[in-house]
């Protein structure tokens, strides 16, 4: 239970200061700055390894491995997609282009 | 793995990860800061997937990861497919895309809320993980089909109307009661699978109720909710295994949907409760087909609009939907750069919500290599329209609809919109007299300093482009 009362407070700080964050982002960037949280949200990642990596029975390992699949491809996708629309956001035009 | 380190280290191994998830906690804020700028953002993107790599590294030092063939090969796998979408995907789906991975990022929460309960034998969770397990598993299902649900109606596998019948928010709750009901179960029998299973299966329901019943015009809202959910289903996961990274990393994505859902929201003059359990428009074809008598419309061609531009001080484009759909960015910057060659100022007014998702035109138009310097926010572009000579409307409709300001019936009415009508001139490029999306006649078109340009968005640039090389 203390532990449950620790992480809240650790949430509930984290939401303001993601608030806070992101609360000046302009309308140019909404959707990179959406996918490249996206990406972010794959961090369950790190909490899919522990389950598959566990040793804790077959349900478990098969659950984790699913979870890993999933969040890999939502981390990777999520990230090269991102910056791939980064990349292409450029304040002027190259010289010699069409 | 443990062989690389020193037997003498293993003591402060935790301490040493738990320091290390910090660092990556650090590497996402300061990724996010940067991404709000577009000069830093792509160096942010790369500071929070560097966070990641870190988290993800460091995980793996864990002592109690002990088999590594199954995450070996689920990181394989990931990685290629994620990369290979990552590659492939057109700009234009960029919508669909995001809503996918929000999906996954959902699915995957879940299966590690899953994964803790099937993990535990007979040391039994504690009743407050119990819970959150539940809550968890619950939010990352709803995620996941709703957003493959999304996913669907974005790139037109399913139809982007609004699914309602009757006693559909009972039905919900009712659901939503059975689930909390058999949480509260599991919490009694912590090692029955029975309510594990019944509470996958309502979250997977409720995902997809939820949004089968909300409109294609409503996407944008939609992705950004889901895109926060997905963020809160992570930092549930980290409850669940008591893991800090995932609890603030979750919880920071959780904040930014909710701040972009609140955008969108308001760029709609829509509320994110009758987004969610109304209907748009109903009853709003009635009110505005009173006054549809016999209003004439001004037709022009490419030769017309050419002079009208080219020989203007300033234009504005305003983009639409429409014009991704034709893929007709490359050829619209074509025509920029040649009025610009001919001394004229042009910029480009863009409504938040042009595209399917928040920011999403901005995307496209960067595809097509325009500056991001020209392009404007509704609130900068309205303050130009008086001084503008043209406005060039294209595949956009509802965005620049007057009667979201004079017509109290309709029901866009308070909407935020683009004051194209301000200008001097304006061309509507359209295919025809069709109304928008929502369904709602236009004044704008009838407008005396406003004439219409029919045809399809690529090929009637195209032949403008050729009116202006000639001149």
């Amino acid at each position: 239970m203390e532990s449950l009362i620790f992480n809240l407070f650790i949430f509930v700080l984290a939401c303001f200061v993601g608030f806070e964050v992101i609360s000046k982002v302009p309308t140019t960037l909404h959707t990179p700055l959406m996918s490249g949280a996206n990406a972010i949200s794959g961090i369950t990642l790190v909490g899919a390894l522990a389950i598959a990596g566990s040793g804790s029975g077959t349900a478990a390992t098969i659950i984790g491995f699913l979870a890993i699949v999933f969040a890999t491809i939502n981390v990777v996708g999520g990230f090269m997609v991102t910056d791939r629309m980064l990349e292409m956001f450029k304040k002027k035009k190259t010289e010699g282009e069409a | 793995m443990e062989s690389f380190i020193p037997e003498t280290l293993h003591a402060f191994l935790p301490n040493v990860i738990q320091l290390f998830y910090l660092g990556a906690i650090i590497l996402f804020i300061l990724g996010l800061k940067r991404l709000s700028s577009p000069a830093t953002a792509r160096s942010g993107n790369r500071l929070a997937s560097l966070g990641m790599l870190v988290g993800v590294v460091v995980t793996l030092l864990d002592r109690e990861i002990i088999s590594f063939e199954y995450i070996l090969a689920g990181i394989v796998i990931g990685s290629l497919i994620g990369a290979v979408v990552a590659k492939k995907v057109e700009m234009t789906s960029m919508p669909e895309l995001v809503a996918l991975f929000n999906g996954f990022g959902g699915i995957a929460s879940a299966l590690v809320a899953l994964g803790a309960w099937f993990r535990m034998t007979d040391a039994v969770l504690p009743v407050a993980d119990l819970l959150i397990m539940g809550l968890s598993v619950l939010i990352g299902g709803v995620t996941f089909t709703g957003s493959l649900i999304a996913f669907g109606k974005l790139n037109g596998m399913l139809k982007g109307n609004a699914v309602i019948f009757p006693a559909q928010n009972v039905l919900n709750i009712v659901l939503l009661g059975v689930a909390v009901a058999a949480t509260g179960w599991l919490v009694a029998q912590p090692l029955e699978v029975a309510p594990v299973l019944i509470v996958s299966g309502i979250a997977v329901l409720l995902g997809v109720l939820f949004v089968i019943r909300i409109g294609g015009a409503d996407m944008p809202v939609v992705i950004s909710l889901l895109n926060s959910l997905s963020g809160v289903a992570a930092s549930f996961a980290g409850f669940v295994i008591d893991n800090n990274l995932l609890i603030v990393s979750g919880a920071l994505v959780g904040a930014a949907g909710l701040i972009l859902t609140n955008i969108m929201c308001k760029s709609m003059n829509r509320s994110l409760t009758s987004v969610l359990f109304a209907r748009f428009g109903g009853s709003g074809a009635a009110s505005a087909a009173g006054d549809t008598g016999d209003k004439s419309i001004r037709e022009v061609h490419a030769a017309d609009v050419a002079v009208m531009t080219a020989y203007a001080k300033r234009v504005v484009v305003v983009p639409g939907y429409g014009l991704a759909v034709a893929q007709a960015q490359h050829v619209i910057r074509e025509v920029a750069d040649l009025l610009q060659k001919k001394g004229v100022d042009v910029r480009y007014g863009i409504h938040p919500v042009a595209g399917r998702m928040p920011g999403h035109m901005n995307v496209l138009l960067a595809e097509a290599n325009v500056p991001y310097s020209q392009l404007y926010d509704m609130e900068e572009i309205n303050e130009e329209f008086p001084i503008t000579d043209v406005v060039l409307v294209i595949g956009a409709n509802d965005v620049v609809n007057p009667q979201a300001k004079t017509n109290p019936g309709s029901p866009i009415y308070g909407m935020p919109v683009l004051d194209v009508e301000e200008a001097k001139h304006v061309v509507v490029f359209k295919r025809s007299m069709n109304p928008g999306y929502a369904g709602i006649e236009n004044d704008l078109f009838y407008n005396e300093n406003t004439y219409m340009y029919f045809g399809d968005a690529k090929g009637t640039i195209e032949d403008l482009i050729r009116a202006v090389k000639e001149l």
